[in-house]
Order: C-alpha cells, then sequence, then structure tokens
C-alpha cells in the first residue's frame, strides 16, 4: 500500500488579502511524480513554494491549514530543515556562477555550515552527479565553472545539488521550461530514475510532459484544487469540466 | 475556436457524410434487392469506391491530428471512436457492396413465400433503421438513441437464428428453391453482421460521450 509523504489539509495562503490557494486537500503518495497543472494565476506555484515553506520568505506572504512531512506539520519544524527535507528546483538552471560544477554540487553543505571529509564530499560529487546522469559527461571537469555546462547539463546539476542533501521530495517549478526538446526529455527521463528515491512535484504547464512523466496529476484553477486523480484518467476521463475544457484548450 | 476543435469539426462532418453514403449504399441495395433492379446494383457497387476513399481519408485526417494536436480526455475518446466507427461504415459499406453483387448475378426475383417465411424485409429494414439511430445518435451527441439500438439487434439476431430452421422446413416441399434459399441465407447472415456492426458503432458513441467501455457487457445492465 501506498504511503503519503506531504498531506495537506484545509491549506490556504494569501499575499496581503489575495487569496490564492484556497482550502487545498491532497495526499502524495511516497516515490511518485506528481504533476500539478493549471492557468497562471491559479495558485500551483505558490502551493509548491507552501510545501517546504518558501512561500513566506515574501513579504506580506501568510498561510493557513495544515501541511505534513510524513504526519508531521512542516510548519512546526525549523524552515531550513524543511528545505533540507523538500528540494527545489527552479525554472531556469541557476548553478553558482562562480563556483565550480564540484563545488555547486556541494554548495547546499558549505551554505549550510556543514563540514566533511574531502573523500566523503568526492564520494557526495560523486554519486550525486551520478543520480543525474551527469558524472560521465563532467567527471573530467569537475573544477570547470557550472556556468560552463549546456543548459540541459546546468538544470541537471541544479538537480544534483539539491540530490546531494538527500532531500525526500524535490519540487520542480516549470523544471525544462528554459530547455530544448532534447534536454527536456534527459531531464524527464530523468524524473523516473529519481522517483525510486524520491517523491517529485512537478509545476508544469506543459500538459503533454504532465501525462508523460507524472503518476498523479493535479489540477488547480482559480486557487481551488479541481481535480486530483491518476494522471491516466485525468488525461482520459477527466471527472471535472473545467480540468476537461482546460486539457483540451477550450478555456476562454 | 482553437484549431484542434475546427479540425474535429471538420472530421465529424466527414464522418457523417461518409455514414450517409453508406445509409444510402445499404438502402439502395435494398431496393434493388426488392426490385430486382440491377442498374440500381450496378451503382451500389460503383459508389462502392467512394466509401472505401471516404474511409482513407478518415483515417488519414485522424492521423494527421493525433500527430500534430496531441488530443486528450474527450477529443482523444472521440478520435479514437472515430477510427472504429469509420472502420465498421467501411464494412457495412462492403455488406451492401455484396448484396447488390448478388442482385447482379441472380438470374430470377427470389419468390415472394422465401421473402415472406424468412422476414428478410423487416431484417433489412430494421438493419436500415438502426444504422439511420446511430448517425443520428451521433450528429446529436445522443446516448439514449445510440443505446436504443442495441435493443433492435435483437430482432436481427432472432431472424438470423431462425432462418435455417426456417429454410429446412420450406425446401422440404420446395426443393427448386434451394439455390435462392442458399443465396438469402448468405443475405441473411450478412444483415446480422451489419447489425452487430452497428451495434460496435453505438458502442463507440457512448465511450466517446460518457467514458463507458460497453464492449463485452450486457447491455442492458
Amino acid at each position: 500500500m501506498e504511503s503519503t509523504i506531504i498531506k495537506s489539509r484545509n491549506f490556504n495562503a494569501s499575499f496581503g488579502s489575495n487569496h490564492v490557494v484556497k482550502n487545498v486537500n491532497i495526499d502524495i503518495p511516497r516515490n511518485h511524480i506528481i504533476a500539478v497543472m493549471g492557468p497562471s494565476g491559479c495558485g500551483k506555484t505558490t502551493y509548491l513554494r507552501c510545501i517546504n515553506r518558501m512561500h513566506e520568505l515574501i513579504p506580506g506572504a501568510t498561510s493557513s491549514g495544515e501541511m505534513d512531512l510524513n504526519g508531521e506539520d512542516v510548519y512546526q519544524m525549523h524552515p531550513i530543515f524543511v528545505r533540507l527535507k523538500i528540494g527545489m528546483v527552479f525554472q531556469r538552471p541557476n548553478p553558482f556562477p562562480n563556483l565550480s560544477i564540484y563545488d555547486n554540487v556541494i554548495a547546499g553543505y558549505k551554505l549550510n555550515g556543514i563540514k566533511l571529509p574531502k573523500a566523503e564530499r568526492d564520494r557526495i560529487v560523486e554519486q550525486s552527479l551520478t543520480k543525474v546522469a551527469l558524472w560521465k559527461e563532467v567527471k573530467d571537469s569537475l573544477n570547470k565553472k557550472g556556468s560552463f555546462l549546456s543548459g540541459g547539463q546546468q538544470q541537471r546539476l541544479c538537480i544534483a545539488r539539491t540530490v546531494a542533501m538527500e532531500p525526500e521530495v524535490i519540487l520542480f517549478d516549470e523544471p525544462t521550461s528554459a530547455l530544448d526538446p532534447i534536454s527536456t526529455s534527459t531531464v524527464e527521463e530523468l524524473f523516473h530514475e529519481l522517483k525510486a528515491n524520491y517523491t517529485l512535484i512537478i509545476v508544469t504547464h506543459n500538459m503533454q510532459q504532465a501525462a508523460r512523466v507524472s503518476d498523479k496529476t493535479a489540477f488547480f484553477f482559480l486557487g481551488e484544487l479541481v481535480e486530483y486523480d491518476e494522471t491516466k484518467i485525468m488525461f482520459t476521463n477527466p471527472k471535472d469540466n473545467r480540468t476537461q475544457n482546460y486539457i483540451t484548450g477550450r478555456f476562454s | 475556436m482553437a484549431q484542434l476543435e475546427t479540425e474535429l469539426q471538420l472530421l465529424k462532418t466527414e464522418v457523417i457524410n461518409m455514414w450517409t453514403l453508406v445509409n444510402s449504399q445499404l438502402s439502395k441495395a435494398r431496393t434493388a434487392f426488392l426490385n430486382f433492379d440491377k442498374d440500381l446494383a450496378r451503382e451500389v457497387v460503383l459508389k462502392e469506391k467512394r466509401v472505401n476513399g471516404s474511409e482513407l481519408k478518415i483515417d488519414r485526417d485522424c492521423e494527421n491530428i493525433f500527430a500534430l494536436f496531441c488530443p486528450v480526455a474527450i477529443d482523444l475518446r472521440f478520435l479514437l471512436a472515430v477510427l472504429k466507427i469509420n472502420s465498421n461504415l467501411e464494412r457495412i459499406g462492403d455488406i451492401a457492396e455484396g448484396i447488390a453483387k448478388y442482385v447482379i448475378d441472380a438470374e430470377t426475383p427470389f419468390t415472394e413465400e422465401l421473402l415472406k417465411v424468412t422476414r428478410i424485409l423487416p431484417m433489412y429494414e430494421e438493419a436500415v433503421h438502426m444504422l439511420e439511430d446511430t448517425q443520428s445518435a451521433f450528429e446529436k451527441e445522443d446516448t439514449v438513441l445510440a443505446r436504443s439500438v442495441f435493443k433492435k439487434d435483437d430482432f436481427l439476431d432472432s431472424v438470423n437464428k431462425a432462418s435455417n430452421k426456417v429454410l429446412e422446413t420450406h425446401l422440404a416441399t420446395r426443393p427448386e428453391d434451394t439455390a435462392q434459399a442458399l443465396w438469402l441465407l448468405s443475405i441473411i447472415r450478412r444483415l446480422e453482421r451489419v447489425g452487430d456492426q452497428t451495434k460496435n458503432v453505438a458502442e463507440e458513441i457512448i465511450f466517446y460521450l460518457e467514458a463507458k467501455v460497453l464492449k463485452h457487457k450486457n447491455k442492458f445492465a
């Protein structure tokens, strides 16, 4: 039986008086890929950023309700600990431009003041780059700057940087929208491999990507979670007309 | 209107046009059969090429829409249904052609008595109605009408089932009708297939509109 890793109950988020996430209830199963889709402004990215408490970093942003990681309320945990457990990858690849590939991968440890012996650092770098299928491509140029890599490689480096911290959940905010189709395909293949060890929650505007990579899909509209089901069902027989209108491009 | 919607609308019109053509083929083959009209039968055989042409065009258009628009949900179900409806309609077109060929090859009109005992005329009429009803159901997106053909098919099945015994009894006293009886039996079998294919089409309409799979299931449950 699948176990729930993230659970939201009556979860709300606002920017000042603008109520952008409304009463969301969702159970996200462990080691699954969840796609979150919906039109711009529907609250999907805000919801994603609430999962690892990035939302509260914005002035005026508030939230309420229950957001659990493994049954524990993330809003009762230290936010840094939450973000170690729930990593995040953004739309544009953002490796630290002045750091080498090697230092980019272990940046999380350095920034958190975690000191590790060289052998341990080497192991983490190799393991993380291997997990994102980048090791063979960069193993001879680990001291080069991360910004010398192609867009797709940079995004995989950012995923390696997240993976290096051994999170349980990785949040992706439109992770391939800045990549060409070949890099997108490489990253999508990577999702399937990462699923064995992590739970992936991916906000995407690309519906075909949601259909290709995810096990379950959540559709947000005007801040509400309209429908959440197996991806196969969502793309063949959605129950709510708003979902159907959105995925068939009939939203006016 | 989104481009995909326009393409699907055009495709629906093509399918309806093909349906009208196949209906006309089946009805004309019936008239040719009833009136022993060899000219009309030849017309049906000639027009079969148009049915085949429509089938190929609809297949190609579906393929293009799949490739270019990656349809999902009701659009995906519509296209999957159209592919199967297309194939069933083409087969019904083949059956109309086959019946027309019997009329062309037959030497004498079928005897009134044979037509009566086999109940082939009401059977043929019901088959034509079933096809018309499914066309209306497709055009109007009416699943109640689509479901109504399941019941009508029972009559076709009953005529088909009874035909061996009926003809056996008839031939016991009228052995000279053997050749005609064999031809009629063949047409009855084909009409029974029309009933099955029309039922398949009705199932596809329900699948597309309601996302319910009725294949290999009790339709009246």
